[in-house]
């Protein structure tokens, strides 16, 4: 009997309405204490093709996804092969009986084949409403086999769709229908598997997606506009904020504390990001590679001409329009140096919900302080699909607005030079348009300029400027969230693994993993780019270093290699599923000599 | 007691204070005309030069905004991009006065999706195009606005369509859409006056030769062909503090119409027929005009029906009477307790 270690799997056709069910499922085992997490794996469409969705518990909280499921169900016909393929030795398969096809025994599993229209039937009056219910009615079956608690379910499926009576009704009863199915058809005490409540088990945790994490975390961190153009997997979170802003940021007259356009494309999304972080508002642009791709020319200009600006990428598979709805960590180079020139942008890499949250203000305070471009990578896999997070806990100290003189600050400065460095940190001081002082005004412009904003085609001015910018990204460096090393115990570890993002996740699955084989690690997560000053150092620390990233070309890598940091062997995933600890930590063995496990 | 001289404005600033930076565009460019032009609309205007923010893109036009309001803030940003450079400002902060100078490289090629979709928007500002249908500092290409078959300086022929700005805004969405010409500095002062009490966006379509690439026999856009092909619609005047406005296109020659805080712009009909708040007409006549070859100049649109009116997208937006950039940070934090509120459907 496996308790509360499993993993199962879903397979659905798009827009046949499984999402509620799959996530009423997630959503009642994280609300028995469970440590569970659920991915979706969908296609590029609307309606029709495959779609799958897995469900991972494991009393650590591993989360990475798994080649092979204990319990797979089968709703489409499309599939059905290669998802028998995928049941676990000893594992079950739940088919639906119009999806089976001709299809030889596995000796090793067991299979059901489960008349799901036939169930449904009496679920509604509607074919369309059965249709959907059919998934609720999975539902039912699985959380008996599972013997999960059914007050927790039928409670959480009240409140997936509070507020609409009939439709609870109708989903009860499909549930039950389910949950009777099983107990009466199925050998339900012969089922390997086993969810078991865990009191208090998520106590102060919460269930959500990186998008939603993202966007409260921007609502929270004062961003007051946001420009976007729709993109997978990026719109959730622009949608996200604007629906929880009108909630929330608006006056007592209804008047709305913000302003989110839909922009007509990408080049005009950052562009009106520009225009509002030049007049004063903390902005923000959500999108991913493609857009990303499309907003080079003015994160160059944001660079150069010193425009606060965010750009949140939620990155997915590459290159070109890739598989827009795949993952992977496949911007960091673009990112870094988006535009021509020398141009170069500071980088977060949120790894969890938290940081989602947290790294929202993060983004808005550096962009103002340091007056550039702040470019944020998430990526699909964190931004869309769930996990357990510790509750956000709000941040109390003020935001951060940067170096901006007011009339009255003009009035205590001699002169003001809007390009010059008159702290000696490379960030110079800032006015806004709409200040009423003579000293306020200037130029801003992507050309050459002097200090003092006039144009200026000078030779010595211009590399002045250059490397007053590269001295602020220096500068930069004290200002990032720093990376977290993780040691193990005892600290005798010479091997470093270092990942940075969505990787996180599966890092101490890979540790435990590697500890099977008598290989203990540390772990040094990154969190920004540039690397604060002592990052150097730390790997050098350590005689094997093994960089895990979701990339073809060891990206982040080369960033390392440009720091100085050269020892290191590159392990990647990129096919454009979120990374498995399985395969990591056999890559790493293989490197080392050591059997796989 | 000390009286204001005579050669101040209402905020006390002299002429000189309205000059930005030396022009270093050719002798004889239109475009520096159009500047002179928007320094004498601004110096009697009752905006503050300290609310205007001067915006452009890339190109001859786009540099002009560095030869006026020295001390105001600009912002001459990347090729095609003012629009939405602009409405990010503007946006931020509503209580800004937007004056974006752009070209017809910069408008009509590279930033025409930018421009048709500000015009949707209906975002306020006075966007002026500075069009001689020719790009200037890359030596002398067509550009989109350049008419079918003229001819370019070193002898052959466009062979496409020429865009016509002021009909593609009207299309698109345009209240205020107005075309004039660099060396008709009476009707374009008014026109821009007018412009910037405009809540929307009013657009202008200033025809502003180039000297150097585009003067010759066989430009359709040179100081002569402009001078023997233009068409005024109206002769203009606008009168900053009128008193009450009586009506809106009254009958007659004569016709009133009425902009924000009491301002007016008199349009004496010159061609008595045509009436610029009638959409289907104003295009119809652009397009025979484009028939006859002839530049039709004047305020060709105003909207005047409020069934169709878009509203200007501050206002869409809903936002608040004090601008987003001057919000505190009190008022951008939601109330105590809601993200524990919010966390809860997480539960």
């Amino acid at each position: 009997m496996k308790l509360n270690d499993w993993s199962l799997k879903i397979a659905t056709s798009n827009g046949s309405g499984s999402q509620s069910a799959n996530l009423i499922l997630v959503k009642s085992l994280f609300r028995m204490g469970i440590p569970v997490g659920g991915k979706n794996l969908f296609p590029s469409n609307i309606q029709g093709l495959p779609t799958w969705f897995t469900i991972r518990t494991h009393p650590k909280g591993f989360v990475g996804r798994q080649a092979q499921n204990n319990l797979v169900v089968s709703m489409n016909p499309q599939t059905v092969l290669q998802d028998e393929a995928s049941v676990l030795s000893g594992g079950w398969h739940l088919v639906a009986d119009e999806a089976l096809p001709k299809i030889a025994p596995r000796p090793d599993i067991r299979r059901f084949l489960i008349p799901f229209r036939e169930l449904s039937k009496d679920t509604s009056s509607s074919i369309r409403l059965r249709k959907l219910l059919a998934n609720v009615v999975y539902v039912g079956i699985v959380a008996r086999l599972l013997k999960m608690d059914r007050s927790v379910v039928e409670e959480t499926l009240h409140d997936h769709f509070k507020g609409k009576d009939s439709v609870i009704e109708s989903n009860l009863k499909a549930f039950a229908i389910g949950w009777n199915y099983a107990e009466t058809h199925l050998p339900v005490a012969e089922f390997p598997l086993r969810a078991a409540a865990i009191k208090d088990g998520n106590q102060g945790k919460i269930l959500i997606d990186g998008n939603s994490s993202a966007a409260l975390g921007l609502l929270f961190g004062g961003c007051t506009f946001m420009s976007w153009y729709p993109i997978t997997p990026s719109s959730s979170l622009a949608e996200s904020f604007e629906s929880y802003a009108l909630q929330y940021r608006s006056d007592d007259q209804d008047r709305h504390r913000f302003a989110v356009i839909q922009a007509e494309d990408e080049l005009s999304a950052i562009n009106m990001v520009l225009g509002a972080g030049w007049a004063g508002a903390r902005a923000v642009t959500t999108t991913s590679g493609p857009g990303l791709s499309l907003m080079a020319e003015a994160a160059g200009l944001s660079y150069f001409a010193e425009v606060p600006a965010v750009i949140w990428d939620v990155q997915r598979a590459g290159p070109s329009t890739g598989l827009p709805t795949r993952t992977m960590q496949g911007d960091v180079l673009a990112a870094q140096k988006l535009s021509h020139g020398d141009t170069q942008h500071v980088l977060l890499f949120p790894a969890k919900p938290e940081e989602c949250f947290e790294f929202g203000r993060t983004a808005l305070d550096l962009a103002e302080r340091l007056q550039t471009l702040i470019v944020v990578l998430s990526d699909l896999d964190l931004g869309m699909n769930l996990w357990i997070a510790d509750e956000f806990q709000e941040n109390e100290k003020p935001f951060d607005r940067g170096k901006v003189l007011s009339a009255e600050g003009l009035n205590h400065v001699d002169s003001f030079a809007r390009y010059a460095d008159v702290d000696g940190d490379g960030i110079p001081y800032r006015t806004l348009p709409g200040t009423h002082h003579t000293k306020a005004g200037y130029f801003a412009r992507g050309t050459g300029h002097t200090e003092t904003a006039g144009y200026s085609e000078d030779s010595d001015n211009y590399a002045r400027i250059l490397t007053r910018l590269k001295k602020k990204m220096d500068t930069a460096r004290g200002l990032v969230p720093p990376p977290v090393l993780t040691q193990s115990q005892p600290s005798a570890s010479r091997t470093l693994l270092i990942a940075y993002g969505s990787t996180d996740f599966i890092i101490p699955e890979v540790q435990e993993l590697l500890s099977q084989r008598g290989l203990q690690s540390d772990y040094l997560r990154l969190r920004a780019w540039p690397l604060s000053p002592e990052t150097a150092t730390t790997i050098s620390n350590y005689d094997r270093v093994f960089l895990i990233e979701q990339n073809r070309d060891g990206q982040m890598r080369d960033l390392l290699r440009s720091e100085g940091s050269t020892a290191m062997t590159s392990i990647l995933s990129f096919d454009g599923l979120p990374i498995s600890a399985q395969a990591v930590a056999n890559d790493i063995c293989v490197h080392l000599g050591k059997e796989p496990l | 007691v000390t009286t204001e001289p005579q050669n101040r404005n209402t905020f006390g600033f002299e002429k000189k204070d309205y000059v930005g930076a030396k022009s270093t565009l050719c002798v004889g460019c239109g475009h520096d005309s159009v500047t002179q032009g928007i320094i004498n609309a601004l110096f009697e205007s009752d905006i503050h030069p300290f609310d205007i923010v001067k915006l452009s893109g890339i190109g001859c036009s786009s540099k002009t905004t560095n030869y006026f309001l020295n001390q105001s803030h600009g912002f001459n940003s990347i090729h095609g991009r003012m629009a939405a450079l602009a409405t990010g400002a503007k946006i931020a902060n509503r209580s800004l006065q937007v004056v974006g100078i752009s070209g017809d490289g910069d408008s009509a090629s590279i930033g025409l999706g930018g421009l048709l979709h500000l015009f949707r928007r209906n975002l306020p500002m006075v966007y002026l195009v500075e069009n001689n249908a020719v790009y200037g500092l890359t030596k002398g290409q067509f550009s989109a606005t350049a008419e079918l078959n003229a001819k370019a300086k070193v002898g052959h022929d466009n062979h496409f369509h020429g865009l016509d700005l002021c009909a593609l805004a009207i299309t698109a969405g345009c209240q205020f859409v107005a075309r004039s010409f660099s060396g008709d500095s009476k009707q374009l002062v008014p026109l821009v006056q007018a412009a910037m009490k405009f809540n929307g966006t009013a657009f202008i379509d200033v025809i502003s030769p180039c000297i150097t690439y585009a003067n010759h026999e066989g430009s359709m856009a040179s100081y002569d062909y402009v001078r023997s092909h233009k068409i005024s619609l109206q002769e203009l005047g606008f009168i900053a503090n009128a008193s009450t406005v009586t009506a809106d296109y009254a009958e007659g020659d004569t016709v009133t119409v009425s902009l924000a805080s009491g301002s007016e712009l008199r349009l004496r009909k010159l061609e008595l027929a045509y009436d610029p708040g009638n959409l289907p007409a104003a295009l119809a006549r652009l397009y025979e005009a484009k028939l006859r070859e002839e530049i039709l100049t004047g305020l060709i649109y105003l909207h005047s029906d409020s069934r169709s009116a878009t509203r200007a997208l501050p206002d869409a937006l809903n936002l608040p009477a004090t601008p987003l950039t001057r919000l505190t940070e009190e008022e951008l934090r939601p109330q105590p307790g809601t993200l524990t509120t919010i966390l809860r459907d997480f539960r």
